[in-house]
This record gives C-alpha cells, sequence and structure tokens, in this order.
C-alpha cells in the first residue's frame, strides 16, 4: 500500500471530499446494486481504461462487470474462461503467468478449476531487466489458445514492462498463435503519473483487434483498498458476443457474491463523472506516482555516490510500487537482521516504504550489504 | 470470429423479471411484491437510524483504508458469532468457533460450500429443504457439490410438511450435509415449532448429519434476535457442531454494503484455528480481503451499548409491521367476502408469503390489477403498506373468488 513521506497511509483528498458528498446525500440509501454493479461505476471503469476515444467503446462492444478488488475480477474473468473459453468446460486450457508474479494469479486460476498452469519467461535475473526472448520464446511454443495474464504496466513484483516496441512484438505472436490476452491493470495512474501511459499496452491490444479481458483495481490509483472496488473489462468482436458473455458472467457473480459492495463505487463513479473531482483526483494520483519517482531517482542516485558495486540503473528504470533491487537472499537476511529493514527474499522492496528520512539508511544498508557479503 | 460464438444467452433472472416488468407498468396502482427487501409503510427504502448514527461515527473517526485482514474486521466477526449463538453459549465463550466476514449472505455461502467441498471428504451431497431459496442451488453446484432435497412444504395446507420432512431426513444417508433455514423460511415463511426444532435437531443427530444453517433474517422475523436464533443455539447446545451462514442484508437494511459471516462450530479452539487458516486460503483467490463499509457500520451498532438497544428497536418496528400487513391482509380479505381459509398468511414469518395462488391466478393478478410477484405465488410482504393493503386484497380476492 502507498505510503506518505512520513510513512502513513493516505486518503486521497479527493476521496475525502467525495465520501462527505455521499455522506450528505439524503437521497441515497444502501439497497443492492444490479448483479453486474453500479452502471455509472462500470462505464467509467472501462472508458478510464480504454480511453475516451477507444474504438471500442464506441462501437459498443465493452463490457463490464463491477468486482471486489482486482483479485475479484481475475477470479470472474477466470470462472468464465474456464467455463466458456476454448470448448465448455476446458480445464486444460493452459493458463500462462509471468515468472515471476504476484503469487495469488496461481491460486485465482486453480481456484476457478484450471489444471495446467504454467509460466513464461520473464525476469531476467542476470541482466535485470525483461528475458524478451524467453518470452516471445514461450509464446511460439505454447498450445493454441493457451491464456496468458499480462500486467498491464508496473509488473509486480519486478517493476520491469516491456516497451511499447517490445509489447507490439508481444501482440504480434499473441496474435499469430491465437493466445489469449487476460491484462491484470492494478496501478494505472499510479505507475507513470499518467493514465494513457499506463493503459498503453492494454490499448493496443484493443486497436489490433484482439478480444480480451482486463482486470482492474481502484485499491491503488484511489487509495480505496479495503473498499475491494474493481471491475473486468470485457472487449469483444461486437456488442451481440459481449452482451452474452455479461449474461453468463452475471450467473457466475450470483454464486460467489451475488452483487457487489457499493461504497467504494460510488466514489469512484462519482469523481470519474464529474471533470472537476476528475481533475483533483488526477493530481492526487500524480502526487503518489511523483513521490515514488522521487525515491527511486533518490535511492539510485545516493548508492551511485557510495560507489555501491553493481549498476542500479534499473531502481530508476522500473516502475511502479515494487523493485526488484537484485539482493539475494544472503544479503537480504543481512537487510533485516543487522539493519532491520524488510524486504522480500526475492530482493523485492516496496518502494512506498522509502521515506526522506529514511533514504540514506537505506542507501547505506544496501552499500553494507552488497560490500559484505556475497 | 469471436471467442464467444459459442456462448449462450443467460437465462433471465426471474425475480429481476419481475421488476422489470413492474418498472415498466404505467398503472397508478402497481404493486411490486417481488422485491426481497424491507420497504416502509410508504413503500420506501428504510434506513436504519442507528446505521445513520453509526455511519456518522465512522466519518468522524476519519479512518484509514488499509486493506482488513483476509478473515474480516475482528470487531465485526466476533460480534457476529455472539449475536448468533448468544453471549452465554459456551462454544463462543470457550472459543471453539471460528467466524470469517464473508460477502453477505451469498458470499458467506459460497465461502461455506467451498469449504465443504475442499474438506469434508464424506459426502458431495447436500440436501435442501423443498422449496428452497433459488440461489442455494447454484451455489452449492459451483463449488462443486450436488444437490438432494427432503420435503418440506406442504402446498395443500399451505404450512410445513413436518412428517414428510421426518421421513425424508431420516432416511438420508449418513454424513451427507443438510441445509436448514434458521428462521423465516425462504421463499414460503414456513419455521418449524420449538418442539418440531427439537425432533428435527435428535434425528439429524442420529444419522450423523452435517448442519448447515443459512440464517438471513435473525430479529427480522419474530422481531426478537434470541427467538430467531433459538434452532441455531438449541442444536449447538445438543452437541451438534453446525456451520453457519449470517447477513446483515435485511436486519440491518445493509443489503448493497454485502455485511456477512460465515462460522464453523469445532471441537476446540485449536482445531478453530486450523479451520481458520484453511478460511483464508479459500478466501485469497475468490477476492483478496473483504469490503469494509458495512462491516464497520454493523460492528459499531453491535458493540456500542446505546446504537445496539435502538438497532433491536429498530428491527423489531420492520418485524412488527410485516406482521401487521399480514394481519391487514386477511382481515381485508374476510372484508371482500373471500370464503377461502387465509390463516397460512398470518401463520408464516418474515419477508415472504408463500400464497397458495396458482401460476394462472398470479399471472391475473400481474396483467389485470399490476400486482407483481413471483410466479409461485410467493409475495414479499414487505412490499405491502398500509395505502395498498385493501387494493391487494381485493385483487387477490377477484382472482380467487
Amino acid at each position: 500500500a502507498y505510503r506518505t513521506d512520513e510513512g502513513q497511509p493516505w486518503v486521497l483528498p479527493v476521496v475525502k471530499k467525495v465520501e462527505q458528498m455521499i455522506a450528505n446525500d439524503n437521497s441515497l440509501n444502501h439497497e443492492y446494486l444490479p448483479i453486474l454493479g453500479l452502471p455509472e461505476f462500470r462505464a467509467n471503469a472501462s472508458r478510464i481504461a480504454l480511453g475516451d476515444d477507444s474504438p471500442a467503446i464506441k462501437e459498443n462492444r465493452v463490457g463490464s462487470v463491477q468486482s471486489l478488488g482486482g483479485t475479484g475480477a481475475l477470479r470472474i474473468g477466470a470462472e468464465f474462461l474456464r467455463r466458456w473459453y476454448n470448448g465448455n468446460n476446458n480445464t486444460a486450457t493452459p493458463i500462462y503467468v509471468s515468472a515471476p508474479s504476484w503469487e495469488n494469479h496461481n491460486s485465482v486460476f486453480m481456484d476457478a478449476g484450471f489444471k495446467d498452469i504454467r509460466t513464461y519467461h520473464y525476469w531476467d535475473a542476470a541482466k535485470r531487466g525483461l528475458d524478451l526472448q524467453g518470452l516471445l520464446n514461450d509464446m511460439e511454443n505454447a498450445p493454441e489458445f493457451s491464456i496468458f495474464i499480462l500486467h498491464a504496466c508496473a509488473h509486480n513484483p519486478t517493476g520491469t514492462d516491456p516497451t511499447p516496441e517490445q509489447w507490439k512484438q508481444i501482440a504480434a505472436v499473441m496474435k499469430r498463435r491465437s493466445l489469449f490476452p487476460f491484462f491484470d491493470s492494478a496501478y494505472q495512474g499510479f505507475a507513470s503519473g499518467s493514465l494513457d501511459k499506463d493503459a498503453w499496452a492494454v490499448r493496443f491490444f484493443v486497436s489490433e483487434g484482439f478480444e480480451l479481458f482486463c482486470a482492474q483495481s481502484f485499491s491503488k490509483n484511489f487509495g480505496l483498498y479495503n473498499e475491494r472496488v474493481g471491475n473486468l473489462t470485457v472487449v469483444g468482436k461486437d456488442a451481440d458476443n459481449v452482451q452474452r458473455v455479461l449474461s453468463q458472467m452475471e450467473k457466475i457473480v450470483r454464486t460467489t457474491w451475488s452483487n457487489p459492495p457499493s461504497q467504494g463505487a460510488r466514489i469512484v463513479a462519482t469523481t470519474l463523472s464529474s471533470p472537476q473531482l476528475f481533475d483533483e483526483w488526477y493530481g492526487n494520483v500524480k502526487t503518489m506516482a511523483d513521490r515514488v519517482l522521487l525515491m527511486r531517482s533518490e535511492l539510485r542516485s545516493r548508492l551511485e555516490a557510495l560507489g555501491t558495486p553493481g549498476t542500479w540503473n534499473h531502481i530508476t528504470e522500473q516502475i511502479g510500487m515494487f523493485s526488484f533491487t537484485g539482493l539475494n537472499p544472503k544479503q537480504v537476511e543481512y537487510m533485516i537482521k543487522e539493519k532491520h529493514i524488510y524486504l522480500m527474499a526475492s530482493g523485492r522492496i516496496n518502494m512506498c516504504g522509502l521515506t526522506t528520512k529514511n533514504l540514506d539508511y537505506v542507501a547505506k544498508s544496501i552499500h553494507e550489504a552488497v560490500t559484505k557479503i556475497q | 470470429s469471436s471467442w464467444w460464438s459459442h456462448v449462450e444467452m443467460g437465462p433471465p433472472d426471474p425475480i429481476l423479471g419481475v421488476t422489470e416488468a413492474y418498472k415498466r407498468d404505467t398503472n397508478s396502482k402497481k404493486m411490486n411484491l417481488g422485491v426481497g427487501a424491507y420497504r416502509d409503510d410508504n413503500g420506501k427504502p428504510y434506513v436504519l437510524n442507528c446505521v445513520r448514527k453509526a455511519e456518522a461515527m465512522i466519518a468522524a473517526k476519519k479512518m484509514d483504508k488499509e486493506y482488513l485482514p483476509i478473515g474480516g474486521l475482528a470487531d465485526f466477526t466476533r460480534a457476529s458469532a455472539e449475536l448468533a449463538l448468544g453471549e452465554n453459549s459456551e462454544a463462543f465463550k470457550s472459543g471453539r468457533y471460528v467466524t470469517v466476514q464473508g460477502i453477505s449472505g451469498t458470499g458467506s455461502l459460497r465461502i461455506g460450500a467451498n469449504f465443504l467441498q475442499r474438506f469434508f471428504k464424506a459426502s458431495r451431497d447436500v440436501y435442501l429443504p423443498k422449496p428452497s431459496w433459488g440461489n442455494h442451488t447454484p451455489i452449492f453446484r459451483d463449488a462443486g457439490m450436488q444437490l438432494q432435497a427432503y420435503r418440506y412444504y406442504d402446498p395443500k395446507t399451505c404450512s410445513l410438511d413436518f412428517s414428510g420432512a421426518m421421513e425424508d431426513i431420516s432416511k438420508i444417508p449418513e454424513k451427507s450435509i443438510i441445509l436448514l433455514h434458521a428462521c423465516a423460511h425462504n421463499p414460503t415463511g414456513v419455521d418449524p415449532r420449538q418442539e418440531q426444532w427439537k425432533e428435527l435437531a435428535a434425528t439429524v443427530k442420529k444419522r450423523n448429519l452435517l448442519v448447515y444453517f443459512d440464517m438471513a433474517y435473525q430479529g427480522f422475523a419474530s422481531g426478537d434476535i434470541n427467538r430467531d436464533a433459538w434452532a441455531v443455539r438449541y442444536f449447538i447446545d445438543q452437541g451438534i457442531n453446525i456451520v453457519l451462514s449470517q447477513s446483515f442484508a435485511k436486519n440491518m437494511g445493509l443489503y448493497g454494503e454485502r455485511a456477512g459471516a460465515f462460522t464453523v462450530i469445532c471441537s476446540d479452539a485449536d482445531e478453530a484455528k486450523r479451520v481458520e487458516s484453511q478460511l483464508k486460503i479459500l478466501i485469497r483467490p475468490m477476492y483478496s480481503n473483504p469490503p469494509v463499509n458495512g462491516a464497520r457500520i454493523a460492528s459499531l451498532i453491535l458493540n456500542t451499548p446505546d446504537l445496539r438497544k435502538e438497532w433491536l428497536t429498530e428491527v423489531k418496528g420492520m418485524a412488527d409491521r410485516i406482521i401487521s400487513m399480514r394481519t391487514q391482509l386477511v382481515s381485508n380479505l374476510k372484508k371482500e367476502g373471500s370464503s377461502h381459509n387465509w390463516q397460512h398468511i398470518t401463520d408464516q414469518i418474515g419477508m415472504f408469503c408463500f400464497t397458495g395462488l396458482k401460476p394462472e391466478q398470479v399471472e391475473r393478478l400481474i396483467k389485470e390489477f399490476s400486482v407483481y410477484m413471483t410466479k409461485d405465488g410467493r409475495i414479499s410482504v414487505a412490499g405491502v403498506t398500509s395505502g395498498n393493503v385493501g387494493y391487494l386484497a381485493h385483487a387477490i380476492h377477484q382472482v380467487t373468488k
């Protein structure tokens, strides 16, 4: 979760404002939302992902399912794919998850009934970057119709995203081999500070004519973690197909949670549908993204100034909340035990944990770990 | 060509269909008796005062929005368990239970269904009363279980077919799962009397069945939370380690906030810890962790003496209004000159009433009188007001005389 420079959670000012508006609106009650969610939320959420001028939206071939966070959106999508994709109830369709990935991806698709969950090459530890060739090879060799979970931006946990050129290569292979793109978009806006930039990959795939799913989370970019605000965007060939897909997703939702929680969706819908509130929100998002970007550049410059062995450009080249530092497990243990700095055994740090007050200490500690421990 | 060419259009939801048709109707006298949500005597949704107060208190606290634990808000789950089991419950006091927050009743049922599918290896069979809430079947089916039924409702008397139920239940294979509605049976409104519950408990114990209680109307049925939880508490007292799904949608009017809980009564606190760890493993790949808003409101109400007192009064108020509408409907039917026995309308309890009307009669009510209900003759008494009960009685009399 995001933290301020004081190390505190941050409720976005625009969220506080909108919550007050909602609280003061006596016309609102706690009635059930429709099964697929709050209509104004669904339309706005998908619009954010695909862009105001999205041809798919104009052609009325976009569907949306309000879900319980990004996880819920992934699960509804996975359950639908298991029932209706590549035949009926085909649990053998391979699911490809990046190596590494958010560990819950595996569980979501496993619990949805898929039996064959595989990894695709992604992180190149040696060069500390994207193993594009490995990725493309895996796609070339994947069985036709395999499902690939793609991180739309700010790859979790590596922070390493394909460049637009690399995305184009990925899309070309996927199209040729009839692979299904299931995007996980948990950091739109939060990663670069630009909604459009962070959605570039998803929108490119749409412009290439793909049918795809995009699981969106508003936990980070709206700071609405515990309200469970998510959306599954469905892009299909035409309105008729999308309509049938949604009708079946409705059945899945009905046996999972019946209808989604209203509070978070109301906050997001109100914000996104008001030009003024939207601008305020964008400013809040940029505040968060900028702080993380600043911490990245400050950490890198300190490491370089200290002459810490190795190269540290990956710290600023990576994007989003997480960074794969390249520290090995022994070095990580040193950080935890000797320096009381907590990070994952993979060397992943949460950039949000850095503040102007602890930058020096963290940089020095990394320097010590790298020089003392091999 | 599309990946989805072969995807069939899903069937329209029968209950939603009722509301859609109602919305399109231009008759000023129209009535929507399909709605499964409480309405006040003006036919409007009712936000409880204690809920408004709790919301104001929460807003003043300026809390952050950090993720809840996977199992939910602890103050909420503890209070939910205590509400269901009773503060003097040995199971509650000894800690031999686990309660996780669920997405209202449906989400709680589904967590339980998935848990049973994964860990209850003795049987895949879940026995539902005939009839049951329409969504029970697909929930258990999607969780990978099989559905069976036991006799419950007697359409000839519009009441409980107790001998039929006992006969069927005594033949259920050992170690099967039986689902029971704790109170205010949905859709019939027919509940067993306490002596009947005692016999059911004895039989269920003898057959060594796993008991799954669905309690969506505690307080809302009789107006008394302890009375409505009597069966749940009795079963536990008889040494039956039940599993339980609770909803706060109706009794706190928190419908869209999705506040609910799933409880497993265990042998001891250690078992409860192990069960909890597995429930979390099931929840994480479904939605990671539950929504905070409804749980915070419910928790504040249950844990703040003044608010809790006010809530009990308000829930009794809702239950009383429903009971009064039942009484008025029957007396109005008599006034209309109906010679039928409508006693079941006041004998039944909770939001719903199985009128006993046949599909053709329901069709006439919809077409000729703009009175909307589901084809099985079920009405939501919550949709009846002192302003329209006369019209309803008149319409029913016209199609049944």
